[in-house]
């Protein structure tokens, strides 16, 4: 709970209180979590930056050259370029493709996981705070969703909307369906969460003080309760971040995701197994080291932020 | 006792119409059926004609008992894409599914449990914590790169095991089975170690967990004081409790077994129901997705039923309870 009548501190000093904070001390002391986050920071600022880092537009066909398809890593291709991690069999450099690739995996993972905040929360405060059927109801439906794998939610989903959208709209289409599917399948942990803390929060005097004045509930819940309830869905958000960006992956790799057009890493993935066999293992090898590194850190970082935030876990 | 069970049954009879409800709603609202049966050149006669005899021009409430009637007895119409009654599609592949499904479970429950007790015993040992480590990493490997990784050892460069497909298969009576061939066997063993990857994590932590728990209640320490040896300890006395528990949670997961299969079949070519239901997804095959759903909803079912009924079999405390105990 902030105090409002509190004078606003300056920059410099709220700095400092960040950094002395308890959070940021045990970030500070923890090796795994720093090599971690500094993990993610590389990967996603690579991301972001695909544009104007990578040496080649991985998604412009005009750009890839067939005759420099196939080369080695780090080896003179036939047009006397070197490329760090090879090529495929289009001449697209796989650097490249991994920095787009993971753009649209992260892309798809921060918004799908975005979404299902939006819903789990909102469900969780309104199932918590205003109770009785509209409670039960909602709770019933987010332990469906949590007895059905992930997956096959957003495989049916995914499916469903294919039948609802012309064909000519599917390849457009496809990046917001992915969101959609995915967000769909993960939302009811954080209803879960946020109803239970919704629920002991409730009771509390500055809610009782707030209905007193006469504020409306739907107020209430946004302006009052909704702040005190969200440290846990941070730690979830991180946790399923991951689980978000793997169900992409996934999905892609399946060939049910994202066109190959715009690849993402799953799609790199699918293509590259096409090579195992004859032995272009670099095709296939960078975009999974990229998504196991990308996943990996981020339940690292995941996994510190649930023992950070909690001290009885420790 | 009765009323407990005639509870749970009533409960799952609920989840299977809700279920139905949905994959009708399927069927029914995405796309045409009628635009998907007939051919272009079909006149408007002969739409109204299969509309008619679809019973697409019933009122909705009677279009859904009609639709459950059917299920009922697994009959889910026509594939859209492959012209076949779904029925016979499913029972063509549900074997090749479930034969994988169980497999890979029990290798994911017997060999979770001897590296939960394992880690759990040496709490501070170097490979036990290299183990958990492990399944940290587990956890962040999507289960097609371990198919890949697998497919690439064993079958690429060592030659060992087939990359794809079920090898020599012998039919018994309507089941087909791999086990009774080499080729069969050597078939399952990549795609039961993938599927069951991620449920030997699951499994491990929770017997770790439970296990750790186990050893500092009353009755370890009293089994210590009379001298029983620590062997004994731990497996007659810790593990034996833990055991409810975990065989609850791996039942529970069948269900999840079987969907996760969608993705270990792809990666080895299975022709079994996870790969059927991948082209339903990709054609919009609604009649083959309404049916794989309505086939995961039962598994589903059938397996939390069993568990309700095995609880009260091992629980003496639940006899003359009328609800479900919490999980």
């Amino acid at each position: 709970m902030r105090a409002p009548s509190a004078p606003t501190p300056g920059l410099r000093e709220r700095l400092h209180r960040a950094w002395d904070s308890d959070v940021a001390w045990s970030f500070r002391h923890s090796p795994v979590a720093i090599a971690a986050a500094l993990v993610a920071a590389i990967l996603l600022l690579g991301a972001v930056l695909a544009p104007w880092i990578a040496p080649q537009n991985a998604f412009d066909a005009a750009s890839l050259n067939l005759m420099e398809g196939f080369t080695r890593p780090g080896e003179l291709s036939a047009a006397g370029h070197v490329f760090l991690l090879g090529t495929d069999d289009q001449g697209r450099d796989v650097f490249s493709a991994i920095l787009y690739g993971s753009r649209v995996s992260l892309l798809v993972g921060l918004a799908s996981v975005a979404f299902s905040i939006a819903i789990g929360v909102t469900l969780g405060l309104a199932a918590g705070y205003l109770g009785g059927r509209t409670g039960a109801v909602i709770m019933r439906i987010a332990d469906i969703q949590l007895s059905f794998p992930a997956i096959l939610i957003a495989l049916l989903v995914f499916g469903v909307a294919r039948g609802l959208i012309a064909p000519q709209y599917h390849e457009r289409a496809a990046i917001v369906v992915l969101i959609i599917a995915i967000g769909l399948s993960n939302w009811a942990a954080y209803a879960r969460t946020v109803r239970g803390s919704t629920l002991i929060e409730k009771n509390k005097d500055y809610v009782m003080s707030a209905r007193v004045m006469g504020r409306s509930a739907f107020s209430i819940m946004g302006q009052h309760v909704l702040p005190n309830v969200m440290g846990p869905v941070l730690v979830i958000a991180t946790i399923n971040l991951a689980l978000a960006i793997i169900a992409e992956s996934t999905l892609s790799f399946l060939g049910v995701g994202v066109p190959p057009t715009q690849p993402s890493l799953g799609t790199l993935i699918r293509v590259g197994q096409q090579f195992l066999f004859s032995g272009e293992w670099w095709i296939l090898l960078y975009p999974a080291l990229d998504l196991v590194l990308l996943a990996l850190s981020i339940n690292l970082l995941g996994d510190w932020l649930r023992d950070a935030l909690n001290p009885k876990l420790r | 006792m009765i009323a407990y069970l005639l509870r749970s049954l009533a409960q799952a009879i609920v989840v299977m119409l809700a279920v139905a409800l949905i994959a009708f709603s399927m069927f029914r609202f995405v796309g045409d059926p009628v635009a998907n049966m007939v051919g272009q050149e079909a006149s408007v006669t002969e739409r109204q004609e299969l509309a008619q005899r679809l019973g697409l021009n019933d009122p909705f409430p009677m279009q859904f008992a009609h639709f459950v009637r059917g299920a009922a007895q697994g009959e889910f119409g026509m594939s859209y894409r492959q012209g076949r009654p779904v029925r016979d599609l499913l029972i063509e592949r549900a074997p090749a599914t479930l034969e994988l499904a169980v497999l890979s479970s029990a290798f994911a429950l017997v060999l979770g449990i001897v590296l939960g007790v394992y880690t759990a015993i040496h709490r501070r040992g170097i490979l036990a914590n290299a183990v958990m480590s492990l399944s940290l990493l587990g956890v962040s490997l999507p289960s097609f790169l371990i198919g890949i990784g697998l497919i690439y050892l064993f079958a690429v460069e060592l030659h060992w095991l087939p990359s794809f497909g079920r090898g020599d298969v012998v039919s018994l009576g309507g089941w087909t089975t791999g086990l009774l061939t080499e080729s069969g066997r050597k078939s399952l063993i990549m795609p039961t170690l993938t599927l069951g990857f991620f449920q030997l994590t699951l499994i491990m932590r929770l017997v770790r967990a439970e296990m750790l728990e186990a050893l500092r209640t009353d009755y370890v320490k009293f089994a210590r004081a009379r001298g029983i040896p620590e062997r004994a300890i731990s497996f007659r006395h810790a593990l034996r409790n833990t055991m409810i528990p975990v065989v609850t949670i791996a039942g529970l997961q069948f269900g999840s077994v079987i969907a996760f299969a969608i993705v270990t079949e792809t990666v080895f070519q299975w022709p079994g129901l996870g790969s059927l239901f991948i082209q339903s997804v990709q054609f919009v095959d609604i009649p083959v997705m309404a049916a794989y759903l309505m086939f995961v909803a039962l598994v589903f079912v059938i397996v939390n039923l069993g568990v309700d009924v095995l609880y009260f079999a091992l629980d003496p405390r639940l006899r003359g309870a009328t609800t479900a105990p919490a999980r």
